[in-house]
């Protein structure tokens, strides 16, 4: 059986003359639809890489994402809590990585104020919740992907529950306080956090493993916590779009078995005058 | 004493109490962070995020002169 798709991938298999000059092997998504009967598009997709054949979707993608790490991606499992600015933005380009398991947090609906960050946030989708129009986007995008969804707010009474199976949880939360829930359950859970922010220009990223310290390496004492800067500089599309892109760069690297850019570190920036910094963080 | 000079970054909403002196500020060797904290009137809650030389630190550091101090107020927003 096993063999049988493989030769029916290598039969519908068609060359592809790279930017620079090299040929590889490619396979579109009207022939890993049909191969894909009972056993689903990312096991086809598996298979063709492991024969040396690229879907078309990751072929622009090589070499900085080799197959084996295309097949890493594609049998991962990465939690988003938060859907609004960081949390859009960051599912957007895990499903166009080709992240194969997706588990999407969060108990809002989106209103008119974020129409100004929020990817996922058209004006047709006021008032819809945003787990759900995160979903149709991904399934739009990448229908490989596999998503579960919950329509609810993660507390410390079901953190562990609603994250369990994840490898790597990308906190894209909009307050100090409730990304301690985050960090909390992913200490218990044993899995990498990264972490990010933003107010104004003003934005920072980190990630953190069990035994780390935690997020108060960060944020300090987490019981001692009224607002962060966000509440009086609010939060711009272009800082969270591109503090976005810095979490998926660690997710992908964790999942890749690669060394984390930011473990034991935080990534600060400002957009005001270009400030961009890598500090080193202590235990606290 | 002679005075001697640290490079001072304050951010987010730190900026607006950044001194006139810009990134160039005058202490006296031996200053600590909270000192400087203090007259620039930014209070500890402000300013839980504090970087000597690109290493997180705290208050009670001292300065010499030479150093670059960063001052990142608690960031929350997405």
């Amino acid at each position: 059986m096993t063999s049988d798709l493989t030769a029916e991938i290598n039969s519908r298999k068609i060359e592809l003359k790279r930017r620079d000059g090299r040929e590889i092997s490619c396979i579109g998504i009207e022939s890993i639809s049909e191969l894909s009967g009972t056993t689903g598009r990312c096991a086809v997709e598996k298979k063709s890489l492991e024969a040396g054949i690229v879907p078309f979707r990751y072929a622009r993608n090589m070499d900085t994402i080799s197959s084996e790490n295309q097949i890493r991606l594609l049998e991962s499992t990465a939690a988003v809590v938060g859907l609004g600015g960081l949390g859009g933005y960051v599912t957007e380009i895990l499903a166009r990585t080709g992240v194969g398991n997706l588990i999407l947090i969060d108990g809002d609906v989106f209103d008119e104020t974020n129409l100004n960050r929020q990817l996922f946030c058209t004006e047709g989708a006021i008032g819809k919740s945003k787990v759900e129009s995160a979903a149709e986007r991904v399934y739009s995008i990448n229908a490989s992907v596999n998503v579960k969804t919950y329509h609810e707010w993660l507390s410390a009474g079901n953190a562990v529950d609603l994250l369990a199976g994840g490898q790597v949880v990308i906190d894209c939360l909009d307050s100090v306080e409730a990304r301690f829930v985050v960090s909390n359950a992913a200490e218990k859970l044993g899995i990498p956090m990264i972490t990010a922010a933003v107010a104004g220009t003003a934005g920072q990223a980190a990630t953190i493993y069990p035994g780390d310290g935690g997020l108060e390496r960060i944020y300090g004492n987490q019981h001692e916590h009224s607002g962060g800067a966000e509440d009086a500089l609010g939060c711009l599309p272009y800082t969270v779009m591109l503090i976005a892109a810095l979490e998926c760069t660690e997710a992908v690297k964790i999942i890749s078995g690669e060394k984390p850019g930011l473990k034991d570190r935080l990534f600060i920036m400002d957009l005001a005058d270009y400030t961009f910094e890598t500090m080193q963080l202590i235990s606290p | 004493m002679t005075k001697t000079y640290i490079e001072l970054r304050l951010f987010a909403t730190l900026s607006k109490k950044a001194p006139e002196s810009g990134t160039r500020y005058p202490i006296q060797p031996g200053t600590s962070v909270k000192t400087i904290l203090d007259r620039l009137e930014i209070a500890p809650e402000e300013a839980k995020l504090l970087f000597v030389n690109g290493v997180k630190s705290d208050p009670e550091t001292k300065l010499y002169g030479g150093e670059r101090v960063g001052v990142f107020p608690p960031v929350g927003g997405g």
